[in-house]
């Protein structure tokens, strides 16, 4: 019989690889050594940074609070670990079971945990993008670059997207005093995760706060000068924009190119896990030593009708990684499922932003407590007659509650009378998501099981 | 000393930002802002400010930053 035996020598002798060296791959690695891997522990990671912490790049690090080299993670624990940073990994063999580096070396494994995450979605013009001034912000050394050019008080930043990242962008720039364009496909900031109501608060909070904001715009071009700097973006309505930095913040791309011919499951949308973070194959079968946590991840959810999960929430990772790596030593009827309910913060123009749940997949929205006008609400989101999200401006306090109803699956409209409703509140209104066909920068959460009533759906073989 | 803060769990008590306040501020009324990497000479405050957290979201070094992590040779 397999089990004990097998699980005790990994334990005490196997070779784990971890793909990833940041925030999902950093606790993994603790996990396994908590739980008792005594064997090989080997991190790799395509930047020649150890694992940092990604939510102090748009905010203390872009205001001048902290350097963007000053952001590397806690270890919680020794891993023991052998790094091999600044090298990606280039390829899967899943037969010989190794890890193909871009340095031509290759890793063996016996277990091993996927968590290359997402990187920022580029300019699609290359040579826009490559102009001087234009920047993303994902990584570390892209928060250095942006917080140097800050400092040395540009004219004018565009951001181009209006998301979680462009808006905490704009407000840092904002704070520093810069003059700032915010240009957003859709209809109003944050639309896309929050819907159109809590949308236009935002839009007001970054107009109150002296942001150009254009919403239902599109930058159609990014022009430089001689010497290569960007200069001028033009907007689909005609009009044009004099920023000397440009700021891409378009959402992200999952990194799974990579794995391509490997066989798993993955592909633009992520790779396909059970609810223990195995990854599946191409062929729909669940694999037993690959796992796979973070950004990168997909995996069905009980609590969204099982619909397919990819979050780019820190909290996530943080819970996947750990679920993955104690599942990836033990029985499987000790394994443990990825129940967390989804969860994020943002804090943007001295406004803290939370929101527990799935409000995208919300369809209409209750203001439960304090009101929109005074910038300062819970909102609460329901889908097919229940609970299924939050969103608290500013009454951070109040999200446990609301948390606690998505996981009982709690009625909606909720039957409470609250402490603190006003007029706004008395009854749910549409939340205004935008129609999904219609881009804009996209919310952090994307639930891609198949829904017939879901016509973002669409198949995307993995190669 | 290396700080990261689950704000996922933060609720805005402040506590940290009274004790700790040259690593820890409130930004508007609820939003915390704090600096990721600490100075040695705020170790006792840093400890203080963590066990002082109501929620404990507040996450520091268990372990002496180790030099395992570097590039190159396996």
């Amino acid at each position: 019989m397999l089990g004990d035996g097998y699980l005790e020598q990994l334990k005490r002798e196997g070779r784990i690889v971890v793909v990833g060296a940041s925030l999902a791959g950093l606790r993994a690695a603790e996990t396994l050594r908590s739980e008792g891997f005594a064997g090989s522990l080997t991190i790799i990671g395509d930047e020649p940074h150890e694992p940092y912490d990604r939510p102090p790049l748009s905010k203390q690090v872009l205001l001048g609070r902290a350097g963007a080299d000053r952001t590397a993670l806690p270890r919680l624990r020794s891993v023991d670990a052998t790094w091999r940073l600044g090298v990606p990994a280039t390829g899967l063999d899943r037969a010989a079971r190794r890890v193909r580096l871009a340095d031509g070396d290759e890793v063996p494994y016996d277990r091993l945990l996927i968590a290359t995450g997402v990187r920022a979605r580029p300019w699609p013009r290359a040579a826009e993008a490559e102009l001087d001034g234009v920047f993303v912000l994902r990584t570390r050394d892209d928060s250095a670059a942006l917080a140097r050019r800050l400092d040395a008080g540009p004219q004018r930043v565009l951001v181009i997207g209006a998301g979680f990242t462009g808006s905490e962008i704009a407000s840092a720039c904002r704070e520093r005093g810069l003059p700032v364009t915010v240009a957003e496909r859709g209809a109003a900031p944050l639309v896309g995760a929050l819907g159109g109501v809590v949308g236009a608060v935002a839009a007001e909070l970054q107009r109150q706060h002296g942001v150009d904001l254009r919403c239902g715009v599109m930058v159609t071009a990014l022009e430089g000068d001689t010497s290569g700097r960007v200069r001028v973006a033009h907007l689909s309505d005609g009009s044009t924009v004099e920023a000397d930095v440009v700021i891409v913040s378009l959402g992200a791309i999952r990194n799974t190119e990579w794995l391509s011919g490997s066989g798993l499951g993955a592909g633009p949308r992520g790779i396909a896990c059970d609810a223990g973070c195995r990854a599946f194959d191409i062929r729909g079968i669940v694999t037993d030593d690959i796992y796979a946590a973070g950004d990168v991840a997909r995996s069905p959810h009980a609590l969204f009708s099982y619909q397919f999960l990819s979050l780019e929430h820190w909290g996530n990772a943080v819970s996947q990684a750990r679920i993955a790596a104690h599942n990836m030593l033990s029985e499987s009827t000790d394994r443990l499922p990825h129940m967390e309910v989804p969860a994020f913060w943002s804090a943007q123009f001295g406004v803290n932003i939370k929101s527990v749940g799935v409000p995208s997949l919300g369809t209409e929205i209750l203001i439960s407590q304090g009101s929109l006008q005074d910038q300062r609400f819970v909102g609460v989101y329901g889908y097919q007659g229940r609970v299924i999200g939050a969103v608290a401006f500013d009454q951070a306090k109040w999200l446990p509650f609301y948390q606690e109803l998505i996981e009982t699956t709690a009625s909606f409209p909720p039957p409470f009378d609250t402490v603190d409703r006003r007029p706004d509140g008395q009854r749910p209104i549409d939340a205004d998501f935008p129609d999904p066909s219609v881009p804009t920068h996209g919310p952090t959460v994307t639930l891609s099981g198949y829904s017939p009533a879901d016509r973002r759906m669409t198949f995307t073989p993995a190669h | 000393m290396r700080i990261a803060v689950d704000l996922n769990r933060c609720q805005g008590y402040a506590q940290c930002a009274f004790l700790a306040p040259e690593i820890f501020a409130m930004h508007g009324e609820e939003a915390l802002l704090y600096d990721p990497e600490a100075d040695e000479a705020q170790r006792a405050k840093l400890a203080q400010a963590a066990a002082a957290c109501p929620v404990q979201a507040i996450l520091v070094d268990a372990v002496d930053v180790p030099a395992e992590a570097v590039s190159g040779a396996r």
